[in-house]
């Protein structure tokens, strides 16, 4: 006897489901279809494509009228269900009840909108179905239209790119620091949103929405946390999407996030099944299509009576944003006793990660290039041991199985015409004709053929190309890379940072090969610091890469307690700081308070948590942070100079106080110490600083690389200048000099070791330079002259030196 | 297991930690990612460094004192150094952070 079956919901999980039951049993159900949306089930996927233009919507049409007519489908579209009767067994739509048997509830997914102020404007929309797709397709028809995104993620990034396809001005909102963070890892997402940049969409990552301004009823604009205004017409809403179980719910039908359904997509009332995105299975809801169509098929089967059950698979997403491949599969964050492999190759934009869990491969991210995808697939599903082929698992399945990886045996194996350095087209031939010409290192080859001078992450293959070339004659250099994260050297990560034009971390890493997920204590403080000494105004600052003392503008001592030292410029302070410095001392019991050698005060033995009220108390009297703890300008000690000394030339103090209050703020590659002397007696004991002035009548003595700490050194001389003015400037250009090219933990005077004290000389006896390095040092100081306490003792930041919560105190109760 | 709330993810900094007061002492959250964390103790077991201020990298932490390293994963001392750290666990849920309380020593709330 045929029964009546009612379905709430003509999307691609249902509309799978009717196909498997028309299949197996056309005659055993009579079909009722309800859709609140007015039209039949159509490929929801593919609206990104109906988006940018290259589809059209009767493309993805998968059911039209023949289709339902032909299997004799009472349809309800464009009818909203009003209520589910479970005693009489009615469903009450809009436009009268029907009568079930059975029914199932495929109500889909609502999509999430923030509850922003101004969320109920007129032209905010979410990205779900054929009408919000039109509305953004309509957007382009306005000349200059804007957009405004908010949301990263798929749904989010693929409005974005169709809209932009059109010609719309699409600029996209993320909370998180980057894209696609569910599926994606940081680097993969950098790759990602260079792409979208290249494509014109505007980015921005870790930004806060605060509030959708409005005129007319009508949006106008996105206003962010931080100020920032971003002007649109349209702004979409993809931050996610919920279970649509409202109707459920009020026919008392169990509901947890989804619907309760079991493995036979049975909810809590045997007559009433469930599928699609609304369903919650063993805690799991769905958003994939793949796990959809699997409970499509079983829901089939269970009314027709047979045996079936659902099992969740392990799911991959192979996706496509706007032409970028994208893999991921498994699990591939959280979890004990993992470990990465990495492959990076910059040129081609491809980045791959494997995650192993002991003997077996738990996870994959790939980017670019995403050929193996598929068969990394298999081996999580399978849970295959790949201890044997570890080695050379992440170059794919083409490479198992074969002759041992031997990378020089690979190199050897290379024809003459094999391309080795892409930047400037050399091939293998070209290097081994260097070598019989009599290149024997890697910069008489770079001298000669150009290889490996350019991007230089080739230089392991030239050598290897060397080492084939000159046997036991060749002997590999030894320059240190940065750490274990590389094969780079300091100096080679700095050039390659001003050459590549690298702004931010994950760039560095993928665009140089780094060889861990997010580098080490090693580089991170070194890079951090690169990358804000060359892009002042595009980088911004890491905390979570600097050493503890940087990050809470304190330096720790042996029992986790911290000093605290107030800026005194130029060693000069006066009883009001002073009366300031000793009620700080006495309110936050300081054990010790003693005089640096440096002419400061130091607190020593704050505690983390008293440090933010501290710093506003000592705000308050006008003195700043001292920097005592910082890779960065610490000191400038003086004389007390011509104004009280008999001895005294100039005004020693005055430079020193004008020379603090210039350089202040800035970090440099190690700490620097200047000082000031108002005569050859050199009280000041400038001799020895990295940069020490001595006063004579006719001038200004300016000297630079002394130490006086592991290695005692007497400063150079640099140049002698007239007036207090050029000593300012030639000063402030040698700091900017060294900070621009030392490496990270080289002070001065190790750096022009290196560099030679000629070629300081010769780059700041040259005025155009010496300015433009005062300009850009300037520059800089515009972002980072500003004291880092009274930041800090703002009641947000103040927050983080408190610990996240107490559970001692209940516990005692 | 006695899951407690103790703050939300977005309290700890990405590749930052944040510190929690608990019965057997200092226990840190280590944010190693968007969405994974891992607790563990503050205290270094070679000097006593506090590793919540360390240099959080892959999932592993650096104490700011004298670099030792230590995985989060299993709290074990990286490299040539010899020592661990009692790890806790800790999971995220809708944004909040859960810390179990009978492995920090707090009884459940009757």
């Amino acid at each position: 006897m045929t029964q009546k079956l009612v379905v709430i919901g003509a999307g691609m999980a249902s509309g799978r489901m009717l196909e498997h039951l028309f299949e197996s049993d056309p005659s055993a159900y009579e079909v009722t279809l309800f859709n609140a949306e007015p039209r039949g089930n159509y490929n929801r996927l593919m609206l990104s494509p109906v988006l940018s233009g290259e589809n059209t919507y009767a493309e993805i049409v998968t059911h039209d009228e023949d289709w339902y007519a032909a299997n004799g489908v009472a349809c309800r579209f464009g009818e909203r269900v009003v209520e589910i009767d479970r005693e009489a067994k009615l469903v009450v739509g809009e436009k009268g009840a029907v009568p079930y048997d059975k029914l199932v509830i495929a109500t889909g997914s609502d999509p999430f909108m923030i509850p922003l102020p101004g969320h109920d404007l007129e032209g905010v929309i979410p990205y779900r179905d054929l009408e919000d797709t039109e509305r953004m397709m309509g957007l382009s028809a306005k000349p200059d239209a804007k957009a405004v995104v908010i949301g990263g993620g798929l749904l989010g990034l693929e409005a974005a790119a169709g809209m932009a396809a059109r010609g719309v001005d699409v600029t996209v909102v993320h909370i998180m620091g980057h894209l696609m963070e569910r599926q994606l890892d940081e680097a993969a997402g950098y790759l990602l949103r260079r792409a979208l940049t290249d494509k014109g969409i505007k980015v921005m990552c870790s930004a806060n929405s605060r509030e959708i301004l409005g005129e007319n009823g009508h949006v106008k604009a996105l206003l962010l946390d931080d100020g920032t205004e971003l002007p649109c017409d349209l702004l979409v809403m993809a931050v996610g999407i919920r279970p649509s179980v409202a109707l459920a719910k009020s026919a008392g039908l169990a509901v947890g996030r989804g619907v309760h359904v079991d493995d036979q997509m049975v909810t809590s009332d045997t007559d009433v099944l469930a599928l699609g995105e609304c369903v919650e299975h063993n805690g799991a809801v769905f958003g994939l299509v793949a796990p959809l169509y699997d409970q499509a098929k079983v829901l089939a089967q269970t009314l027709l009576g047979q045996e079936a059950a659902f099992r969740p698979k392990e799911v991959a997403t192979k996706l496509k944003v706007t032409g970028c491949d994208l893999f991921s599969a498994g699990d591939f964050a959280e979890g004990e006793g993992r470990e990465d492999i990495v492959f990076r190759d910059p040129a081609r934009g491809v980045y791959k990660r494997l995650v192993l869990e002991g003997e077996r491969l738990i996870g994959a991210v790939m980017y670019g290039d995403t050929a193996d995808g598929a068969w990394f697939h298999g081996l999580i599903k399978d849970r295959e041991n790949v201890s044997e082929m570890r080695d050379t698992l992440i170059f794919g399945p083409a490479f198992q199985g074969g002759a041992s990886a031997d990378p020089m045996a690979a190199v050897a194996a290379l024809p003459a015409d094999a391309e080795i350095c892409g930047c400037n087209g050399v091939c293998k031939g070209r290097i081994v004709e260097a070598v019989e010409g009599g290149a024997t290192t890697i910069e008489d080859v770079r001298a000669v053929t150009k290889a490996s001078g350019s991007c230089g992450t080739c230089t392991g293959l030239v050598e290897q190309v060397m080492a084939l070339s000159l046997g036991d004659d060749f002997v590999m250099p030894t320059a240190k890379p940065v750490c274990r994260c590389t094969d780079l050297t300091h100096e080679d990560v700095r050039r390659l940072i001003k050459a590549q034009e690298l702004k931010s971390q994950p760039a560095v890493w993928q665009e140089l090969g780094w060889t861990t997920p997010n580098g080490c204590h090693v580089c991170r403080p070194a890079v951090n610091y690169y990358l804000l000494a060359d892009w002042p105004l595009e980088y911004q600052d890491d905390p979570q890469s600097r050493f503890v003392n940087e990050r809470n503008h304190a330096n720790i001592q042996k029992d986790g307690t911290y000093s605290v030292v107030p800026r005194m410029w130029g060693g000069l302070t006066n009883p009001r700081e002073l009366r300031a410095i000793a009620d700080a001392a006495d309110k936050y019991g300081v054990p010790t308070v003693k005089v640096t050698g440096g002419q400061r005060i130091d607190l020593l033995g704050v505690r983390k948590e008293d440090l933010p009220a501290m710093w506003a108390d000592l705000n308050e009297a006008g003195l700043v942070s001292g920097h005592a703890y910082s890779k960065g300008l610490r000191t400038v000690k003086t004389c007390v100079g011509r104004e009280h000394c008999r001895f005294g030339t100039q005004d020693s103090t005055g430079l020193g106080v004008k020379l603090e209050k210039r350089l202040w703020g800035s970090w440099t590659p190690h700490k620097v110490k200047l000082a000031v002397s108002g005569c050859p007696r050199n009280c000041a004991e400038a001799t020895c600083k990295d940069l020490g002035i001595v006063c004579v009548d006719s001038g200004f003595e300016i000297g630079v690389g002394g130490a006086a700490g592991m290695d005692l050194k007497e400063i150079q001389p640099l140049v002698k200048v007239a007036t207090e003015a050029e000593a300012e400037e030639w000063s402030v250009a040698f700091v900017q000099l060294y900070r621009e090219h030392a490496k990270y933990l080289d002070r001065p005077y190790k750096w022009i070791a290196k560099v030679g004290m000629d070629w300081v000389r010769e780059a700041l006896s040259d005025a155009d330079e010496r300015a433009a390095l005062v300009a850009r040092f300037d520059l800089s100081q515009t972002i980072y002259q500003k004291d880092p306490w009274a930041e800090r003792a703002e009641p947000a930041q103040a927050r983080r030196f408190q610990p996240l919560a107490d559970l001692t105190l209940e516990a005692a109760e | 297991m006695n899951w407690i709330d103790v703050g939300a993810l977005d309290d700890i900094p990405l590749r930052g930690a944040r510190l929690v007061k608990t019965p057997v002492g200092c226990v840190a959250l280590f944010r190693t990612g968007e969405n994974e964390v891992f607790a563990a103790s503050d205290r270094c077991p070679h000097k006593g460094g506090p590793l919540s201020e360390g240099i959080v990298h892959g999932r592993a932490v650096t104490c700011p004192l004298h670099n030792w390293v230590f995985s989060l994963e299993t709290g074990e001392a990286q490299g040539a150094d010899e020592g661990s750290i009692p790890t806790y666990p800790l999971r995220v849920e809708n944004g909040r952070l859960l810390l179990d309380g009978d492995a920090v020593g707090r009884r459940a709330a009757a």
